[in-house]
């Protein structure tokens, strides 16, 4: 990078008009992101309550939150939440679009459409409450169902009973996680869309070579869909350690039973803005951000080896 | 929309071909035998998948009683559609939803205005740190909202702008990371020769944005447009934060104060109202969706 501006005249009038363009952009970046960052780094080091201005705290909010058993719940939390969802909603997923992606399915678009109905509102306080009806532990359809075939006097006698669910500190995650797995058909039309891209080439090659539908599976479509896979792996990661409508409305924003659903974003919440903690708070949000890039930056490397990419060094394209 | 062209939207003609083609085309039974396996189970999921919506549907038509009966009634005896009217009457939702509609449709205006504007800049100018910057920009869409949402409420707070839309529109005029990537990409599709036509006719880059980047990228407009709206519709966090008073909230927040005149939880009203809440947000899929799911696919398989 040569100064701001080129020497040419007309290069210099296009990169003016550059940074015209983008100037909301600029203005945006400062005020409600990299000045935003700052200032909550430098809050997470005070006490701070808006009433009074903030005090010098230095490390005592994050030695405090390491001595917070409500904490460390929390991120435990959000961990389990987030390594149970994640896989498990690339697993189905993928295997929908594979199932979907099969030659001679007819009626595409129509299951991509509906699929993706439950997509566009999973994280709504809507489908909060219907996951709360849904699973209700007495009255619920489910427990219902579970009853009618594999319950004690059921099609398949097993004598299994429907869990408390919401109710029960164990099956709280697990019940949040079947909530954010319902939303499954956003990833898997991303899935589909890169599995079309798959050259059937390549295919047919591994046909010829004589690999069976596994083997084709395992050697072509993985790799040619891995950027795919990553891409749905980190955002989904980011987004559930961020979940809050599902907890704050179930657990009607406490965080119960037993802080079973403490998410982390829920207790940071909490303090921020029942508690009015915001220097606690922020160093929450900081620990949280840290948390979240050493996640990605891990996926990455260990993606380096896994991932292919078809278009890599193409410049501009690449990103 | 009428229902012909909403059913245009649902069965593309080449899904038609596709089908047409499928089935007969697929010449070993072996293949034919799979294509039939796979579409049994994919409908079989469907119905799994699609169930709670029909549980909804069906709850919020049952009286109260009713709706708590074991074994459950499939189909309600009596379809009490008057749960409706009463469940959104005895909270102001059609204050919630009028709030909702401005909410959304300002954030929507401003975002396509915003984020369309920003990336014919990312796109098709070249300027020196052109690529830092487009870097930066992804890099905050790594950023968790938690971050700068405590400096963001102190500021707002500080504007005076607390219990009002104001700090929930405002940042929408300047720009998304993730809309803007999406708009880039689709930007950086389009042909440079017509900008480089233009710009021999004297047209100013203004007058190339606004006559023949923004005609000729409806699609990808109308998938900001809409993810957009999708998005603030259900958006409950922000609301949550920064409205305090009841005549202003969105339904999002709204529905989640629901209150009953009833002991225990009336699930068919909550079903009622649930259902009302994300109608919209489905009507609007089922109009727009080509463009929705282009949009997705542009930012997520080339990204």
């Amino acid at each position: 990078m040569v100064g701001i501006l080129p020497k040419g005249k007309i290069a210099r009038r296009e990169a003016i008009w550059f940074w015209i363009f983008i100037l909301p952009w600029v203005i945006g970046f400062i005020l409600f992101r990299g000045g935003p960052i700052i200032a909550s780094l430098f809050l997470s080091f005070t006490n701070y309550n808006v009433a009074s201005p903030p005090e010098w705290a230095a490390l005592d909010n994050f030695t405090r939150l390491f001595n917070d058993r409500i904490f460390i719940k929390s991120l435990q939390v959000s961990v389990y939440y987030t390594f149970l969802s994640v896989p498990l909603g690339i697993v189905a997923s993928l295997s929908l679009a594979v199932l979907l992606n099969q030659k001679g399915v007819p009626f595409l678009g129509v299951f991509r459409t509906l699929y993706y109905i439950p997509a566009l509102v999973a994280g709504s306080v809507a489908v909060a409450f219907l996951f709360q009806w849904v699973l209700n532990p007495s009255f619920g359809i489910l427990n219902y169902l579970i009853g009618l075939f594999v319950g004690p006097s059921g099609v398949i006698p097993l004598g299994i009973k429907g869990p408390k669910w919401f109710f029960d500190p164990n099956w709280v995650v697990p019940s949040f996680v079947l909530l954010s797995l319902w939303g499954f058909g956003g990833s898997m039309l991303l899935y589909l869309a890169g599995l079309q891209g798959v050259p059937t080439t390549l295919y047919e090659a591994a046909t010829i070579d004589g690999a069976n539908a596994w083997q084709r599976f395992r050697n072509v479509t993985l790799p040619m869909i891995s950027p795919v896979i990553l891409f749905t792996f980190i955002t989904g990661m980011i987004g559930s350690f961020q979940v809050f409508t599902p907890a704050y409305i179930v657990s009607n924003g406490e965080g119960g039973p037993a802080y079973a659903s403490m998410f982390y974003v829920l207790y940071l919440y909490l303090n921020a803005f029942r508690r009015y903690r915001f220097g606690y708070a922020s160093a929450q949000a900081w620990l949280l951000f840290i948390v979240i890039l050493v996640l990605t930056i891990l996926a990455f490397r260990a993606s380096r080896r896994a991932v292919y990419y078809e278009s890599a060094g193409e410049g501009d394209n690449a990103i | 929309m009428t229902e012909q062209t909403l059913s245009q939207n649902i069965v593309r003609p080449t899904d038609i071909r596709a089908w047409k083609m499928g089935f007969l085309s697929t010449k070993n039974a072996q293949e034919r035998a799979a294509a039939i396996f796979s579409t049994i189970l994919a409908t079989a999921i469907l119905v799994v998948v699609l169930f709670p919506i029909f549980w909804m549907l069906s709850t919020s038509l049952k009286g109260q009683i009713e709706a708590l009966k074991m074994p459950p009634n499939w189909i309600p005896a009596k379809f009490q559609w008057n749960n409706y009217y009463d469940a959104l009457t005895f909270n102001p939702f059609g204050r919630y939803f009028a709030n909702t509609f401005y909410f959304a449709g300002t954030v929507v205006l401003a975002e396509v205005i915003s984020n369309s504007f920003i990336a014919f800049g990312f796109a098709r100018l070249r300027a020196p740190g052109r690529n830092f910057l487009f870097v930066l920009v992804l890099a905050t869409l790594m950023i968790p909202g938690e971050v700068t949402l405590i400096p963001q409420y102190i500021l707002f707070s500080k504007l005076k702008w607390l219990n009002s839309y104001k700090p929930l529109i405002g940042p929408a005029w300047f720009g998304s990371a993730y809309l803007i990537f999406l708009l880039r990409q689709f930007y950086m599709g389009l042909p440079k020769e017509y900008d480089e036509a233009a710009v021999i006719e004297g047209a100013s880059y203004l007058d190339i944005w606004a006559r023949i980047i923004l005609p000729l990228s409806k699609p990808a407009l109308g998938a900001v447009a809409i993810m957009s709206f999708i998005f603030h519709w259900n958006t409950f966090q922000g609301p949550l934060i920064y409205l305090n008073d009841n005549a202003k909230f969105p339904v999002s927040l709204g529905l989640s104060m629901f209150r009953t005149p009833f002991g225990g939880t009336p699930w068919h009203w909550y079903m009622a109202a649930s259902l009302t809440v994300i109608a919209p947000c489905i009507i609007v899929f089922f109009i727009a969706q080509r463009y929705f799911i282009q949009g997705i696919v542009i930012s997520g398989v080339k990204g």
